[in-house]
């Protein structure tokens, strides 16, 4: 293989080639280069269109790379520190099913934290295997789930020995990380790979002030959302594998579901933004966690609010935080998150990634600014004076230990009917509950309701919460298997 | 040779003046400034291309977002005005005597820098000891004020560009917070007659209205900005713009100026049918 430095771009340069060919398409997209659909072409603009291409020779094949596809995805493996890294169209959900899928076969077991997106059960529901969760610590004040303890994770090790695979957040959406070191070693002890959901840590691979990153401890494989803090479009994501993974199997897998038109939009965005982070991301990163500290700072100033950071550190469930996230409790003024969130949205024209019932969490990177920062304070500060409510009666957020029943492969499949809410405690449900986002499940399929889950799903509802994953979009009913599992 | 300055009104709409020679020329860390010499406007400037002042016109703008709060509340003492770097509006407030104190609160140093030595007739006054100069973000500088300015003045850009914050309902809120029970806050306010000038009209009104108990719409005619009508936000936590106003007194004071007078004060706040709509659409 040809060696590159990081500052070549394979996918961009040949798609800048093949534009100078003007090469006659009698090929898809029948858009042709956006002839076919002006209006199109007037909303994106011609360059957009021009390289809204399909796979041919000179642009290699997504499904089957063997010149410049391969050597971006060898650039962004190198950039990483990986083996292998593939280009994925679908979103980090088709990287963590990959990884699922890899690591488990029907009836697999596998060790993870109960706050994972809805992709690795999604992911079980495919392949059949079986989840064995770790409780992840909660942060009682702040409401917040946290890491997995190392003693717990070689607890459920000792009592599930032949689980194929350990999962891990690195870090949570609230930027918490496990002692992914420590885990990393303990799996390979005991013959198990350790999958890591990166979708909130690209950042981690290129700055040395942060946590540090799955692939640079041991991990085996990894679902890194480029389209978060690597600056690439929505929807495009890597999934990198360390030596131990056989490449080809991967590859097999990662076909099994994945397009087989991938887009160009999506790969050169890949490849212009592993060239930055590999250029410059380090810099990159040192502003962002500039910009959120002063954040913070501001935050605590403005009282009551507590936008908290490293002191949360305590060695074990939370091993190390990432300060580029910027976390805001905001129960201290009488405000569940989610409504803060609906109140900026609403009020000040200011999105925000999302609200929980006692968090709020601003996303902040590479293409913010200062003074929108400012307006994030400054909204805070006047929300603070102007909605400022009593505390009680507020929900506060225990981890409701998961009991599950059977498989969600099990339970999805199985013959189910559609009970009203109230009548479902005890039942064993077929469907996800969750709040989108963060898109971790309340409920899963195969778990027991229980009257505790039930409260807390009608809490989240009544403050605003965006409630998905049953069929029953109103969320008054839920699908429950039929008779005892 | 003809050089000529022209600003896009709209992307189908051009605004030009022949220009006799560039006097000034940077790239700040926030904007691109430029000041030309002009036969028909005299000097004028220019901030990313747009229009801010010129010699001949300005005074129109700087004497309506002044004495029309000044004439409502003549006991303003404390004074906040955020951006206007050029000086005119400051200008205008120094007339007062009564005014002890005008902290202006400018994002961009070398506007001032820039204005200082090539526009005096605006910014001759910035030397003033009653004038405190803060190089700071407005939104950021208000945030640490409570109950402190009689009256606030928003002299600031349009909303797109550093000026973009003080358009946004934290930054209307924060100067309600920042100002006494009888403050009063006006704002550059756009124009209501392009689509894309009206629109940001309509948003900073619907902010202001959910930020203060009374909040009314003026207006001028200023023949270098877009469409040459334009208006300012008149917002206060007491004083009506024209009901009670002590017209005698304001009067009494024998101050010369060219466009304002109490009663063209008092018709400011008549607009024309199709303004009063668009306001009305977002009350």
């Amino acid at each position: 293989m040809k060696f590159y430095s990081q500052d070549r771009v394979p996918v961009l340069e040949a798609l800048q080639k093949f534009k100078t060919m003007r090469v006659v398409p009698f090929d898809v997209p029948g858009h042709k280069r956006g002839r076919g659909n002006p209006e199109l072409t007037e909303f994106l603009g011609q360059k957009c269109l021009d390289v809204d291409v399909n796979s041919m020779k000179m642009l290699d094949n997504l499904c089957h790379p063997v010149s410049v596809i391969r050597e971006a995805e060898q650039l962004a493996a190198d950039a990483f520190g990986a083996a292998h890294a593939f280009f994925m169209v679908g979103g980090t959900t088709s990287a963590v099913q990959a990884m699922v899928l890899t690591a488990c076969k029907r009836g697999d077991k596998i060790i993870l934290p109960r706050n994972v997106h809805r992709s690795v059960i999604n992911a079980m529901i495919l392949c059949g295997a079986v989840p064995v969760y770790v409780n992840p610590q909660m942060d009682h004040s702040l409401g917040i789930s946290l890491g997995m303890r190392l003693e717990e994770v070689r607890d459920a090790i000792r009592e599930n020995p032949e689980a194929k695979a350990i999962f891990i957040n690195n870090p949570t959406y609230y930027g918490i990380c496990s002692n992914i070191e420590a885990i990393a070693a303990l799996a390979h002890a005991h013959g198990m790979l350790l999958l890591a959901d990166e979708a909130h840590g690209t950042h981690f691979y290129f700055s040395d002030r942060l946590p540090k990153a799955a692939m640079h401890v041991g991990a085996d494989m990894s679902a890194v959302s480029m389209h978060k803090s690597g600056g690439s479009l929505t929807q495009s994501s890597l999934l990198l594998i360390g030596p131990q993974v056989h490449a080809g199997y991967v590859h097999q897998i990662i076909n099994l579901t994945q397009t087989t038109s991938g887009s160009y939009l999506l790969m050169a965005s890949l490849d212009i933004s592993r060239r930055n982070l590999a250029i410059r991301g380090s810099e990159t990163f040192d502003k962002v966690i500039d910009l959120v500290e002063y954040a913070r700072q501001e935050i605590n100033a403005i009282g009551d609010y507590y936008a908290y950071s490293q002191e949360l550190i305590n060695g074990d469930s939370i091993f190390d935080f990432d300060i580029t996230k910027l976390s805001i409790f905001t129960r201290s003024i009488g405000l569940a998150g989610i409504e803060v969130y609906d109140i900026l949205r609403d009020e000040y024209d200011i999105q925000t990634e999302f609200g929980d019932i006692a968090n709020l969490l601003a996303y902040v990177s590479i293409g913010d600014r200062p003074k929108d920062i400012e307006r994030l304070v400054s909204a805070l500060m006047e929300i603070r004076r102007n909605y400022r409510k009593n505390q009680s009666g507020m929900l506060r957020a225990e981890y409701i230990n998961p009991q599950v029943a059977c498989g969600p492969q099990q339970a999805f499949y199985a013959p189910k009917c559609s009970l009203p809410l109230a009548e479902t405690t005890g039942r064993v449900c077929s469907e996800f509950v969750m709040c989108y986002p963060p898109g971790i499940p309340i409920l899963a399929p195969g778990e027991l309701i229980t009257e505790e889950i039930l409260d807390y799903i009608r809490y989240a509802k009544k403050k605003g919460c965006s409630m998905t994953g049953p069929e029953d979009m109103d969320i008054k009913r839920l699908n429950v298997v039929e008779g005892k599992v | 040779m003809e050089l000529w300055f022209t600003e896009k009104h709209t992307p189908n709409v051009n605004f030009s003046i022949k220009v006799d020679r560039q006097l000034y020329c940077s790239k700040s860390e926030f904007q691109r400034i430029d000041i030309f010499e002009s036969k028909e406007f005299g000097r004028f400037l220019t901030l990313d291309g747009y229009m801010m002042l010129t010699e001949k016109d300005e005074f129109i703008y700087h004497e309506m977002i002044t004495h029309v709060p000044m004439c409502v509340n003549p006991d303003a003492k404390r004074v906040l005005v955020i951006g206007g770097g050029d000086g005119g509006t400051v200008r205008e407030l120094l007339r007062y005597t009564t005014i002890e104190s005008v902290d202006l609160v400018e994002i961009d140093a070398l506007v001032v820098e820039a204005c200082r030595e090539y526009l005096p007739q605006t910014a001759g006054c910035l030397g003033d000891p009653r004038i405190h100069i803060y190089y700071e973000d407005g939104l950021k500088f208000i945030r640490h004020c409570e109950n402190e300015y009689d009256l606030i003045i928003v002299d600031s850009t349009d909303p797109f560009g550093p000026g973009e914050g003080l358009f946004t309902r934290e930054f209307y809120g924060n100067c309600y917070k920042a100002l006494k029970e009888t403050g009063i806050m006006v704002n550059q306010h756009e124009s209501p007659f392009y689509q894309e000038d009206a629109y940001a009209m309509q948003r900073a009104h619907k902010r202001i209205v959910e930020s203060f108990p009374i909040s009314r719409v003026y207006q001028a005619h200023i023949p270098t900005y877009p469409s040459g009508h334009w208006l300012f936000g008149f917002a206060s936590k007491k004083h009506h713009p024209v009901r009670g106003v002590d017209w005698a007194r304001w009067n009494s004071l024998g101050l010369k100026t060219r466009y304002y007078n109490t009663q063209l004060h008092a018709g400011s706040f008549a607009l024309p049918n199709y303004v009063e709509e668009m306001m009305r659409d977002v009350e």
